[in-house]
């Protein structure tokens, strides 16, 4: 066991697959000899040569076109878009490319990569390097969607995306890079579609996703103290596969649910859950479905107002305990 | 070995014959099978049997022939939404074609692509793409494997003039040339990208060729109505390549005789223009020079009278096929087969 960052977690995790696969090889802007714009591929170029890990030019559409036909004749490539928000200059190969290439050639093309790339706010680059994406990819069929909320999470949910035969979209929060975790030695390989429950409670089920796991964390310990109102908090980890049975198990217990998005309001993935559990568990509930987003807006540069913008943990804990006193 | 753009201007380069009878004779054989299969599926499609939309590649048969004739088995063709002529090319039968684009079960991938999206993984055809210019990078990719693995062989990436003004085919140049991949780059100038004359909307007069510079490649332009200039000029290319000379980009001119696609006909072209391009013919080109080099009418009837009853028996079989089975709505989205997205 050690303490690593996220940051360090997402080198140890690239790593350890490009060990244990030669096949696994890595490109994008600045991630070989600089070591990643947020160091988190710092030391990988030493390790594993220049054939394995290249710097690309600022061509996104390159990158995941070149990882995409690396994946369909047989390699396992990792390609960085450096933020998330410059998905929206290579969306051909999210959108049309990677999803569909085995659907429309009746299961002929394989297309396993994995796109790892920094996502969500927090760091005041204002509105065209902070968004949360994760529903762009999640409305498209033949996607998966992944954001790991702690390091040991980025090590074993990257390892499952690099060993998964399916297009992987790897979402990593760039204000998590510099926060720690525990993290067990040797190998860790996950499983995706796997959502945990990172504090069990029976009052209400707060469903969070990437940097809000640890809001709604600090919002249910603050709603035990000062209200005493348990929450149970999931982490949903990955949005595609959905591990629906872990939410509606716990709505099942807590009669209570709350969404917690860092996205803006239309078309988030707590909507998509909400329209689950109202299906499927409607009369398991005691009270509406709350879903706590940021407000449908681009995100602004200034750090009062961004914190505004973003779900905190006291906004979190208003909307709890208003609900469940209401 | 000798530069692609020196192969592709030799003087006299027709009449070298260093290609040899067998090549010559399946050249002819596949442009002929071309010609005679889009030209059963613009009938067709005039019968309502074809459906969806269709992008035909009459007119421009040779280009397809040379390029596939001067690969090997292993090397990787991507094609663009006018991809019959390349798939039909590395020897995929006209039935499964014909099947695709009549949305039959016996289609290629069994109704699920359509006739934009013609893929047969096991003869070396990854794909055609409908998006302008994604398929660029794609076989860059597919090219970085290769040079990896150091395995030897080659992707082939054709695509038309309309695609040089695309941001993609610029990225993937710049990127094959930095990276020194084994990719070939084939534009098929065929003078208009969808109705509009590309020249119109083309800083240069040459969209394909006068762009490479920009990219350290020769700019390279041959007679794309000629089988063999196109078979020489992709041969060096692709011994290039295999040598690691990195990647070659070859502007073919020819001419595409119907509309962009089914529903264009095609009315914006000057009057003449297409008859001044049908003096030009391949086929026509092709047949004479085969006569040139000795080989008997019979021999060249007899491909021909095999090539329309291959066709005919295409057809016959495709319009007997059934439509796609209901269950493979949902099949293939995901690597499991089916279409899960939770539990």
């Amino acid at each position: 066991m050690a303490e690593l960052t996220y940051r360090d977690a997402v080198i140890r995790g690239i790593a350890q697959e490009m060990t244990r696969d030669p096949d696994v090889v890595f490109l994008g802007e600045d991630i070989a000899k600089a070591g990643g714009v947020f160091k988190a591929t710092v030391g990988l170029y030493e390790q594993f040569g220049p054939l394995r890990v290249r710097d690309t030019p600022i061509s996104e559409q390159a990158i995941l076109g070149a990882a995409m036909g690396a994946a369909m004749t047989g390699l396992k490539p990792i390609a960085e878009i450096m933020f998330s928000d410059f998905f929206a200059v290579c969306f051909d190969y999210i959108a049309n490319e990677f999803p569909k290439s085995r659907y429309m050639s009746n299961g002929q093309v394989k297309c396993p990569l994995v796109v790892r790339t920094g996502n969500g706010g927090g760091a005041r680059f204002g509105a065209q390097h902070s968004q949360s994406v994760e529903n762009w990819c999640m409305m498209i069929p033949g996607l998966k969607v992944v954001a790991p909320s702690s390091p040991r999470d980025v090590i074993g949910l990257l390892a499952a995306a690099v060993r998964d035969p399916d297009p992987v979209i790897f979402l990593e929060h760039k204000s998590l890079y510099p926060t720690k975790g525990e993290v067990p030695d040797g190998e860790i390989v996950d499983k995706l579609g796997t959502a945990s429950i990172v504090r069990p409670g029976g009052d209400a089920t707060i469903i969070a996703l990437a940097m809000m796991v640890p809001r709604a964390l600090a919002a249910a310990e603050k709603l035990k103290a000062e209200h005493g109102i348990d929450c149970e908090v999931i982490d949903v980890r990955s949005l595609v596969p959905l591990d629906t049975q872990t939410i509606l198990g716990s709505v099942a217990r807590t009669h209570r649910l709350f969404t917690v998005e860092e996205n803006p309001r239309l078309c988030g993935w707590g909507a998509e859950i909400v329209s689950i559990v109202a299906d499927e568990a409607f009369y398991d509930l005691d009270g509406p479905p709350v879903r706590i987003t940021t407000p449908h807006i681009p995100l602004p540069a200034a750090d009062i107002l961004e914190d505004l913008a973003l779900p905190s943990a006291d906004r979190i804990v208003d909307r709890v305990k208003r609900s469940l006193q209401s | 070995m000798a530069k692609v753009e020196d192969r592709a201007l030799a003087p006299n380069a027709s009449l070298n014959d260093d290609i040899g009878e067998a090549t010559r004779l399946r050249m002819y054989r596949t442009q002929f099978e071309i010609r005679e299969s889009e030209q059963r599926a613009f009938d067709l499609f005039l019968q309502n049997l074809v459906k969806g939309t269709s992008h035909l590649s009459l007119g421009q048969e040779a280009v397809a022939a040379g390029c596939a004739a001067a690969m090997k088995p292993g090397d990787l063709s991507f094609c663009t939404y006018r991809g019959h002529a390349h798939t039909l090319a590395r020897g995929v039968p006209i039935e499964k074609v014909l099947g695709e684009l009549m949305q039959r079960d016996n289609g290629l991938m069994r109704g699920k692509g359509g006739s934009m999206h013609l893929t047969s993984v096991d003869h070396g055809v990854m794909g055609s793409y409908a998006i302008i210019g994604a398929h660029l990078p794609i076989a860059c990719g597919a090219a970085w494997r290769a040079q990896y693995k150091g395995e030897k062989d080659v992707s082939v990436c054709f695509f038309g003039d309309g695609t040089t003004n695309i941001g993609a085919f610029h990225e993937a140049l710049n990127f094959a040339a930095v990276w020194k991949l084994p990719v070939i780059f084939i534009c098929e100038n065929n003078l208009y990208m969808e109705y509009t004359p590309i020249g119109d909307v083309t800083a240069v007069p040459h969209p394909a060729a006068d762009r490479a510079a920009s990219y350290g490649l020769p700019g390279i332009v041959i007679d794309g109505n000629d089988a063999d200039v196109v078979y020489r000029t992709a041969a060096a290319a692709y011994d290039k390549a295999r040598a690691g000379g990195g990647p070659s980009l070859i502007e073919c001119m020819t001419y595409r005789y119907s509309g962009h696609s089914r529903a264009d006909p095609a009315k914006y072209r000057p009057e003449g223009e297409l008859e001044k391009w049908k003096e030009r013919d391949p086929i026509k080109i092709y047949r004479e020079r085969l006569k040139q080099f000795g080989v008997k009418e019979d021999i060249i009837v007899g491909i021909e009278t095999d090539v329309k009853r291959q066709v005919d028996e295409a057809t016959e079989k495709c319009k007997a096929a059934p439509p796609p089975a209901l269950d493979i709505l949902t099949t293939d989205v995901y690597a499991d087969g089916g279409f899960a997205w939770r539990n």
